[in-house]
């Protein structure tokens, strides 16, 4: 099969067979980083840029390893060192960074549809590394990986997402991405924190965190941010991590195989007991390992990797 | 000089219906006769406009606009604004106050009529501020600002948060005869959405805005208007509660009436897949089940009038990010065209339509408006059958916000006369006089 998009902007965009050679090319990918020289030359020659309006670690650096172990050329921007603290607009930015001809620029940004926008005014590749609310398909697609590597399948798996969904873009894009892959997904938290008209993405929703938990192959953690007690959202973090966080006891009570996620940054003691994070259930590292991986491989595969690239 | 309008259906609600002539003589309806009955006035000057086919009305009227002059020229002038709307089909506007500075004094209120003065194409009837600089804090001087030319008065852009200088405002109006336009929004409601909230919304990551941000306010306008016993028009209703509301309200005989703008007949938000920012305006688009309660309304009387809310913005407002763009689309160039798509799609009559876009808002803002002898020959002739393009790059309004372009149509505004002057023709060439 053969990979022919030049933008990789969200998971409704990706179709099954999509999101089986990004996938499996990432499995492959992964040997690379294992190797005592870890650099193949794939993509030398070409011209990554990492275009981080918001502040980001995980992302930006995974992105970043994934370019230099493929041999590209990276670079990265973030909007305080740039020329958007001069007032220029997203559409100049990215006019000026196209006149300079890069092959691809990772986009992470705070505003909802912003990598659709770019992906309309550059003919570069764009990949969406978070917009708003709306979108992170990398993590997606590494949260899917490791669960795939863990359980050999995603198919009939039971996936719980638990807490902020409203101002989830990890929650949209994993909902959509394991729901086409055959899973289930069910999230829980405050009703506060559910949107309206997100089951028609395709989960069931709950607000009791237990019901949601007691045969999920995978719960998967989001982060609370302080800032949305301001919002009325919830009204104190020790509230939330009682009747929301996912603590010793409530591990307890779910299957003995179960997977623990989290896209990170952790708050310890707040969504998650400090146990929990480092306990026996939790992948969360092996996500972040991931995330090189499936990097690497879209990397590879919107530069039209499979047609004239090796990745051997 | 005389023009004879001949041969076209005349409608103007309770007055007339039927094909007829017309004679305007020095900017003035003269005559009004059966089609092909002697006029009493001849001349060799006569001009012929040829209306078989056409449908003749009482001028259009756009309740709802937005010029930017002055302080945003880029964006629109009066004098583009005012073109746009002839080219629309309207023969008069009424410009909003949210220009920089505010319209909230009798001197800003006697500029915006010397520009459109100057202009000479459409009328222009312009609407002050409720409170000083929009700002909801103080009331203006609603007595110079009636003397200096305002007709009505509204915050729009802004909602009067503070419900007692809301009930004060419409008190005090009620002495100059002036209706309250409301801009409906619960601001902490709405919050930081800026689109429908629902399952689009949700699956887009944009932040959404509740119809209880809308239909609160209207509630509690309608019963402030009940209250106070003074007239209120509720601007730009988008939602089925807000019908509901003023429905209710109306049935009680309280004064209020109120406007819906063709994107909330037309689209849903459905549109705004794809964050094309020309989708995002406030209040925002709305789900079906909203917009056919705008159909019902529209049918039945409840919403009283079609006006545009004109918005112009440039470039510069809308390549953004979507949560970043400014609100609004520019409308007075597809108007008509669109309220046709009503009555061919049979939602509301043809008189209908003429009422909502010239009858009732005349009558809200108190002016003289109709096909009657000693009456200005303010007249909109229509080709309700005309098919077309729209083509956003030949628009006579400076900014090109619209999510209309490329839209095939059937019917539009073929001529504008304001006070016996053609302002807008294009009449297709078979229907002229040699």
């Amino acid at each position: 099969m053969q990979f022919t998009k030049k933008d990789i902007l969200d998971m409704e965009s990706l179709s099954v067979d999509e999101i089986n050679l990004i996938l499996d090319t990432a499995d492959r990918m992964k040997e690379i980083s294992t190797r005592p020289i870890k650099k193949v030359p794939t993509l030398r020659g070409k011209t990554v840029v990492l275009f981080f309006y918001e502040p980001s670690t995980r992302t930006r650096i995974s992105f970043d390893i994934a370019a230099k172990r493929l041999s590209a050329d990276s670079l990265s921007i973030s909007a305080s060192t740039s020329s958007i603290v001069k007032g220029e607009t997203l559409a100049d930015t990215a006019k000026n960074l196209e006149a300079m001809n890069p092959d691809i620029i990772v986009l992470r940004h705070s505003s909802a549809g912003t990598s659709h926008l770019l992906a309309g005014l550059v003919k570069s590749s764009v990949i969406n590394a978070g917009d708003g609310m709306h979108a992170h398909p990398t993590q997606a697609l590494l949260d899917m990986m490791t669960v795939r590597e863990k359980r050999g399948k995603i198919a009939g798996l039971h996936i719980a997402i638990i807490g902020d969904i409203s101002h989830s873009r990890v929650a949209r894009s994993n909902i959509i991405g394991f729901t086409k892959m055959g899973a289930e997904v069910v999230i829980a938290g405050p009703p506060t924190m559910i949107p309206k008209g997100i089951e028609t993405l395709g989960a069931s929703v709950s607000y009791n965190v237990d019901d949601a938990i007691c045969d999920a192959d995978v719960i998967m953690m989001l982060r609370i941010q302080k800032e949305r007690q301001k919002s009325f959202l919830f009204p104190t973090e020790r509230e939330y991590s009682k009747v929301y966080g996912l603590t010793k006891e409530r591990v307890k009570n779910a299957r003995s195989d179960v997977l623990i996620m989290h896209p990170g940054p952790v708050n310890r003691g707040v969504e998650i007991a400090y146990e929990v994070v480092d306990g026996p259930y939790s992948i969360i590292l092996d996500q972040v390992t991931n995330g090189v991986a499936v990097r690497m491989a879209l990397l590879y595969l919107v530069s039209g990797g499979a047609r004239n690239a090796s990745a051997d | 000089m005389l023009v004879l309008i001949k041969g076209g259906r005349v409608i103007d609600p309770g007055n007339l219906d039927g094909i007829m002539d017309i004679l305007i003589k020095d900017g003035k309806i003269s005559e009004i006769k059966e089609h092909g009955s002697k006029l009493k006035a001849q001349s060799s000057k006569l001009k012929v406009i040829d209306a078989s086919g056409k449908i003749v009305t009482p001028g259009l009227i756009d309740m709802h606009v937005h010029l930017r002059e002055p302080g945003h020229e880029y964006k629109e002038t009066i004098e583009s604004g005012c073109l746009s709307a002839a080219y629309g089909g309207f023969t008069a506007i009424c410009p909003m106050p949210n220009t920089n500075p505010v319209n909230d004094n009798g001197q800003i209120t006697e500029y915006i009529l010397k520009k459109a003065g100057i202009a000479d194409t459409v009328r222009v009837y312009p609407v002050a501020a409720i409170s000083k600089g929009l700002n909801g804090k103080s009331l203006c001087e609603y007595g110079e600002l009636k003397e200096a030319g305002a007709i009505a008065l509204s915050d729009d852009g802004y909602p009067v948060r503070d419900s007692q200088l809301m009930r004060r405002a419409m008190e005090y109006a009620k002495g100059f005869s002036m209706p309250i336009i409301s801009h409906c929004e619960d601001l902490n409601l709405a919050a930081n959405g800026v689109v429908n909230e629902g399952a689009v919304a949700t699956s887009m990551g944009l932040a959404g805005i509740p119809n209880a941000a809308e239909s609160i306010m209207v509630m509690r306008d309608i019963a402030l208007c009940e209250l106070t016993e003074s007239r209120l028009h509720i601007a730009h209703v988008s939602t089925k509660e807000s019908v509901q509301a003023i429905r209710n309200a109306k049935k009680r005989g309280v004064k209020v009436t109120a406007e819906t703008a063709p994107h909330y007949f037309t689209l849903t938000e459905d549109a705004i897949k794809g964050y094309n920012t020309n989708t995002k305006m406030n209040p925002p688009l709305r789900s079906s089940q909203d917009r056919e309660a705008i159909w019902e309304g529209l049918a039945d009387g409840t919403i009283d009038i079609i006006a545009t809310d004109h918005a112009p913005h440039s470039y510069i407002e809308k390549e953004v990010e979507f949560d970043q763009a400014a609100n609004g689309i520019i409308g007075l160039e597809t108007s008509v065209s669109l309220s046709l798509k009503l009555v061919h799609d049979g939602v509301i009559s043809l008189t209908g339509l003429i009422e909502k876009m010239s009858t009732n808002p005349a009558r809200i803002i108190g002016i003289e408006n109709g096909i009657k002898i000693g009456y200005s020959a303010d007249i909109t002739i229509i080709d309700p059958d005309l098919s077309y393009k729209i083509d956003s790059g030949k628009f006579q309004s400076l900014s090109r916000n619209t999510p209309f372009n490329g839209w095939d149509m059937k019917g539009k505004a073929v001529l504008t006369m304001v006070g016996g002057k053609i302002i807008f023709e294009e009449m297709v060439s078979a229907n002229r006089k040699p």
